[in-house]
This record gives C-alpha cells, sequence and structure tokens, in this order.
C-alpha cells in the first residue's frame, strides 16, 4: 500500500473525522489520499489557523485534532498553534510534510527543521525517515498526545516516506518504554490528603484546566459538596464547576473575582487539580495562599513542587483520584468560614462602570442571550472581560489561550469548535486587535458555511496594554492606539461573504445578538464600545492576590 | 552545589538534542555531560553534572522524566565510583622528564606519547585527583588538555 495511502488509512482507525490544514508540495501525495477518504477536510487560509482549529476542536469535543501542512512555512506558521497547544495541554497531531530524506540537511526548497523547531513546544515529535517507521509512529503520535497529561505530537513526513510501498498492519498497542503515565494516585497519599481536609476549617478547591482535560466536572462537584469546600478555578479550570453553582467562586488571578482571591488568601487548605499555579494565578507567589496547606493532584509529577511548595503531592488522573478522595472524606460543617466567603461574595461583586457603552454589557447580554453558546476568546482585555462576565455552566464550554496567551486564536478555534459541534452556537469573543490577527479564517468559514460568530469589542486599541501604559506608564501610549474605529467591520466581513452587524450603542446590543444567534452563516458585529474600558478588579504586579485593587 | 545524575535513555537520533534543549531551556546549568553505549545496544547512558540546590535538581529530575525517550533517570548519591578520564600534553624538556615520571606514577596516570619536548599523559580518576594531577603539571607547562565528563555507578550492595 502507498505509505500516504496508509496514513489516511491509520487516521481511520484512530477515529479521525476531520483535519485542518493545507496542502503543498511535500504533503501532496498524503492530500491524494484524503482525497478517496472519507474524512473531512476543512482548507484555512493559514497554517496557523489549522493548528488552532484543530486545538479548539480538540478543547470542544475531548478528540484528539488533526492538522496537515506541507513542509518549510507551512510547517513553520503552526509554530504558534503548537505552543499554544503545548501551554494548554491541548491534544492535537500535526503531520508536516518534509523535503525527501535525501536532500533533508541540504537546505533545500521549503526545507525547515520543524522537529528542531518544535522541540520545546511539543510533548514529542517524529521525523519519520523510513517507511517502516511510519504505522508505529502514528499510533505513538495519537498515543502521546491524548494521554496523561495531553499535548501536541508533530510528525514530519519526508516526501519519499509518504510515497514508499508498505504493508499495512496498524498496531494495536504502543511500546513506550519510557512512557507511563501513573493515574491512580497513591493510596497512602490520599488517605493524608483526606485527613487534611476532615482537619481543615477553610479548605478552598482549586480546579484548573487538568479537571476539564480529565472529564472530572463531576466527580469535582460531588467532592465539593461532600466537604464541602468552595470552589476557585483558574482560567482554563472555567466550566469544571457551573459558575452558577452557589459553591463557584468563579476565578481567581490577576483579574479573577475578589472573593475568589481573598478566599485562596484565607484558606487554610488548598486541594489543587489539574492547575500549575502559574504566576497569572497565583499573584506573587512567595505571598500566595499564606496560611494554607497544599495537597496537589496532578498528573504531571513534574508540575508538583515546580511553583509552590506541597504538603501532600497525589500524581494521578484527577477523575480517577478525585472520586478516590471523595469517598475518603465526610461532611463537615464550616458555618463561620462559609458566611465569611458568602459575605465577600456579596460584598464584592464584580462590577463596571455603565455609562457609555462598555465592553462588559456586550459579554453581560451575551452570556444571557445564548447562555449554553461555546465560547471562545482572543487575548487580552477581551478575554478577561469573557472570563468575568461570562457565566460557563459547563466544561469544554469556555475556550481561551491560558498559557501561551495568542492573539488570533479565538476565531480559528471557534471554528475548529463549531466543527465539532454543528449544531451548537458557538461565539468568539475578540478584541479589534486579536481578530484581526487570523481574519482570514473568514474566508473559511463563508467556504465551509461554518456560522461563527465574533463578537468584536471594538475599542480601537490593543486595550490590555494600553490600560497597563495607563496604570504604570503615564499614559504614554506607545503603539497601542491601532485605529480600528476607522476600520469597518461590518464591510470586511461582506466582502469575505459573511455577516457583518455594526452595534453604536447598548440600546442595540440585544437586537444585534438575538439576529445573530438566528443566522446559520458566520457573522461578524462590531460592537463600537467606549476605548476607555479597564479590567478590573486587578492584582497589580508583584502583589499579593490579597492586594487585589477596584476601579477608584 | 553539585550533583550527578545518570540518565538512562533510548539510543535514538535526536535524544541528546532533547536533553540539551531542556537544560537550556528550563535554565539548568550543566557543569559536564558525557553520553556514552551501554549492556543494551538500545540504550545509551548520560551523566549529567548539574549544579544547583535540591529543588532545581528535583525538577531537572522530573523534567527529564518527562521525556518519552527516557527510560530512566537517577541521582547518584556519595556511595558511588566515579571517573574522569584526561589527557595532558604537558612540556617535558630532558632535565625534567625524571620529575614528571615520577608524578606520573605516584598518580598512577600514563605516559601514552613521548616526543622530543612533551609527553602526553593520561590520568583517571575522580574529579579531585584528576584536578590535582593537572595543577602539578602546571608547573611544567601544559600545552593542551583534554578532559571527559564525569562517568559515575552506584556501588553494589555489600551486605
Amino acid at each position: 500500500m502507498r505509505a500516504a495511502d496508509a496514513i489516511v488509512k491509520a487516521l481511520e482507525m484512530e477515529g479521525i473525522e476531520v483535519v485542518f490544514g493545507i496542502p503543498g508540495g511535500a504533503i501532496i501525495e498524503v492530500y491524494d489520499a484524503l482525497y478517496d477518504s472519507g474524512i473531512q477536510h476543512i482548507t484555512t487560509r493559514h497554517e496557523q489557523g489549522a493548528t488552532h482549529a484543530a486545538d479548539g476542536y480538540a478543547r470542544a469535543s475531548g478528540k484528539v485534532g488533526v492538522a496537515f501542512v506541507t513542509s518549510g512555512p507551512g510547517a513553520t506558521n503552526t509554530v504558534t498553534g503548537i505552543a499554544t497547544a503545548y501551554m494548554d495541554s491541548s491534544p492535537i497531531v500535526v503531520f508536516t510534510g518534509q523535503v525527501p530524506t535525501s536532500m533533508i540537511g541540504n537546505d533545500a526548497f521549503q526545507e525547515a527543521d520543524i522537529t528542531g523547531i518544535t522541540m520545546p513546544v511539543t510533548k514529542h515529535n517524529y521525523l519519520v525517515t523510513d517507511a517502516k517507521d511510519l504505522l508505529h509512529t502514528i499510533k505513538e503520535a495519537f498515543y502521546i498526545a491524548s494521554t496523561g497529561r495531553p499535548g501536541p505530537v508533530l510528525v514530519d513526513l519526508p516526501k519519499d516516506v509518504t510515497t514508499a510501498d508498505i504493508d499495512f498492519n496498524y498496531p494495536k498497542r504502543v511500546s513506550l518504554p519510557g512512557y507511563k503515565p501513573k493515574l491512580e494516585g497513591h493510596p497512602k497519599q490520599i488517605a493524608r490528603a483526606a485527613e487534611l481536609i476532615m482537619k481543615a476549617e477553610r479548605p478552598v478547591i482549586l480546579a484548573g484546566g487538568g479537571v476539564i482535560l480529565s472529564n472530572a466536572s463531576k466527580e469535582l462537584v460531588e467532592l465539593a459538596e461532600t466537604i464541602p469546600a468552595f470552589v476557585v478555578t483558574t482560567l482554563m479550570g472555567k466550566g469544571s464547576i457551573p459558575e452558577t453553582h452557589p459553591l463557584s467562586l468563579g476565578f481567581a488571578g490577576m483579574h479573577g473575582t475578589k472573593y475568589a482571591n481573598y478566599a485562596l488568601s484565607e484558606s487554610d487548605l488548598i486541594i489543587a487539580v489539574g492547575c500549575r499555579f502559574s504566576d497569572r494565578t497565583t499573584g506573587n507567589v512567595a505571598m500566595f495562599a499564606p496560611n494554607a496547606k497544599i495537597i496537589h493532584i496532578d498528573v504531571d509529577p513534574a508540575e508538583i513542587g515546580k511553583n509552590v511548595n506541597v504538603d501532600v503531592p497525589i500524581v494521578g488522573d484527577a477523575k480517577k483520584v478525585l472520586a478516590k478522595l471523595k469517598k475518603a472524606v465526610e461532611y463537615k460543617q464550616r458555618k463561620e468560614w462559609e458566611d465569611r466567603v458568602n459575605d465577600w461574595k456579596r460584598k464584592y461583586p464584580l462590577k463596571y462602570k455603565k455609562e457609555g457603552f462598555k465592553p462588559q454589557y456586550v459579554i453581560e447580554r451575551a452570556c444571557e442571550i445564548m447562555p449554553d453558546a461555546i465560547v471562545t476568546t482572543e487575548v487580552g482585555q477581551n478575554q478577561m472581560w469573557a472570563a468575568q462576565f461570562f457565566k460557563v455552566k459547563y466544561p469544554r464550554q469556555f475556550i481561551t489561550s491560558g498559557g501561551l496567551g495568542t492573539m488570533g486564536f479565538g476565531f480559528p478555534a471557534a471554528m475548529g469548535a463549531q466543527v465539532a459541534f454543528p449544531e451548537k452556537t458557538v461565539i468568539d469573543i475578540a478584541g479589534d486587535g486579536s481578530f484581526f490577527m487570523n481574519i482570514q479564517e473568514l474566508a473559511t468559514c463563508v467556504n465551509y458555511e461554518i456560522p461563527v460568530k465574533v463578537l468584536v469589542l471594538n475599542n480601537g486599541y490593543l486595550g490590555m496594554v494600553r490600560q497597563w501604559q495607563e496604570l504604570f506608564y503615564k499614559e504614554r501610549y506607545s503603539a497601542t492606539c491601532i485605529g480600528c474605529e476607522k476600520t469597518g467591520f461590518e464591510a470586511i466581513a461582506r466582502g469575505f461573504g459573511a455577516i457583518g452587524i455594526t452595534v453604536e450603542k447598548p440600546s442595540e446590543v440585544d437586537d444585534a445578538l438575538k439576529e445573530a444567534k438566528e443566522i446559520d452563516a458566520p457573522v461578524v458585529i462590531d460592537f463600537r464600545v467606549d476605548y476607555q474600558a479597564n479590567v478590573f478588579p486587578m492584582v497589580p504586579p508583584g502583589a499579593s492576590l490579597k492586594e487585589i485593587i477596584d476601579e477608584e | 552545589m553539585k550533583h550527578t545524575i545518570a540518565v538512562l535513555v533510548e539510543n535514538k537520533p535526536g535524544v541528546l538534542a532533547r536533553v540539551a534543549g531542556l537544560f537550556r531551556r528550563r535554565g539548568f546549568n550543566i557543569e559536564s555531560l558525557t553520553v556514552g553505549t551501554t549492556e543494551k545496544e538500545d540504550l545509551s547512558r548520560m551523566t549529567i553534572v548539574v549544579e544547583g540546590d535540591d529543588k532545581v535538581v528535583e525538577q531537572v529530575i522530573k523534567q527529564l522524566n518527562k521525556l518519552i525517550e527516557t527510560i530512566k533517570v537517577s541521582e547518584i548519591s556519595e556511595s558511588s565510583v566515579e571517573r574522569e578520564l584526561c589527557l595532558i600534553r604537558v612540556h617535558a624538556p630532558p632535565e625534567k622528564r625524571g620529575e614528571i615520571v615520577e608524578l606520573t606514577n605516584i598518580f598512577r596516570a600514563r605516559i601514552v606519547d613521548v616526543s622530543r619536548n612533551s609527553f602526553i599523559i593520561e590520568v583517571t580518576g575522580d574529579e579531585d585527583k584528576v584536578s590535582a594531577f593537572i595543577d602539578l603539571m602546571r608547573q611544567y607547562g601544559i600545552k593542551e588538555l583534554a578532559r571527559t565528563g564525569k562517568v559515575a555507578m552506584v556501588r553494589g550492595n555489600k551486605k
């Protein structure tokens, strides 16, 4: 069998239904094989868009996302997408074309050392130099991407490897002596954790993206209700508990809720699950949760003790460990703590100045009008407002580039999520700056009738940087005014063949959102919001979570 | 503080780049690194000497373990055999040769090449011994020096 056909057949055996990518000379053989396959291919307009789409597809569905690109620039264009997936532990497999093995190292046309380039941003990568290694490599790639702590895997395919003739014997299992994720959690450690929980007076669960990746939301909520413990999430953990749940305190960190940050700061026991204590979540790490003992559950042993010192480490899969932990603890009333936290919740709700046309209002209304929509975000103010004002109800509903902070991620990711769930409403909450970074994918959405709704909070600025310049750089707005108020997103959308709507004032917001929701086509809404709006509350750089400030 | 770490890895192309890249990316300092084959032909053994406190070394070990091609990582404690090898080309005029030969014998080193004005001396031993010998040779004038990194192995159980 031609190796290219074997690749496509292997993908079918892995249950892959859709591939995002762009063909080119070095990968043309694989595309030829794809022509006869039942696998859907979405041709994006840029390889970065393809990798983000595969990532968005993976995050929304829990399945592995796949991208095909050609060698050289095709491959290098995937790097941001791969790094984004790596930082947020998203399972994608990227197949890159490569020049023939005989030409590797000669600086051939469209040659790039993509395995060398992506080594630090992939969970693992392969250069297949011999066609006999092809099938077990593909098997390993999917296995590594989707198990343990998930992540991106890249498989580089020299052209002569794709044209070779091979026997199709797709392995049933992999042999990776150096890769055996520990999933169960050590019983002794779980018992120690349960003991600490029973002793704790002010327990708080800190849930990260790992809870979502491990599909452990049910177990998380059950544990929280059993103890009972309030649940603070990280940005990536949003959706691990419905944010309407009485025990939910929303997300913590630099722009998190005051009550989440206070709860972490005052807690005497933090039960951290599937999170990595990133600097955006902990604030000044030396002053993080000064009174708390920490239980840290994570499938990746290297995360434990990396950023904060941990009292009880538990290496294992969140779903399995949370279920076991729940059985080991009992309900204990902690009235004083409960009252205190609920008091903070009442006293310090998320708020913003309502006069004028505020971006936060758009998100509040979107949350009301499309409560179950899958929400992706770009990066910056739009991302933080989305995190603050869109109440997430279920896991995988909220998709954002938390680790790498990739502007331009949200739109192609929304496209991927929409391909995974054609019947759902999928919205990308965008800023004007971010949207421009992958705006070309509007053509893809139009071409494949992917009805993503882009809510552009157009303030004409790279707003988050502008906010820092206002607060910390004496209002010296260096290079942040990008003048998008001069850009007509409505006309741009129309030019692409999509629907464009312009919204000038708050009274028009509801109608526009309702209209967009009903349209079965890609829609871009240009919300001409006040540019002065800032994201608050905020933990100033270098401060502890407790020192979170409001807009004066 | 210096720590010696033994890493058993699959003998595949690119593994050294992965390990080196990991150290660079995470800001760990490599004091020395040696790679070679083992009793099994599909495995290589790296001996890495790392400078850092316990926390750093813990991260190094954990991160090394995360590499798919890493089979085993172990820290080599005090009860181990550690060796380095060093070749020294030392200036050896006729009137100094007697002294140099004597010192070489004391250190159980070997003269492996003799020319009109110089010797090449091979010395093996732990780091301190090799360093001490090099220091002694300095007075005669070291013309060239090549020193391997450390290889190490935990001692067998004596009981």
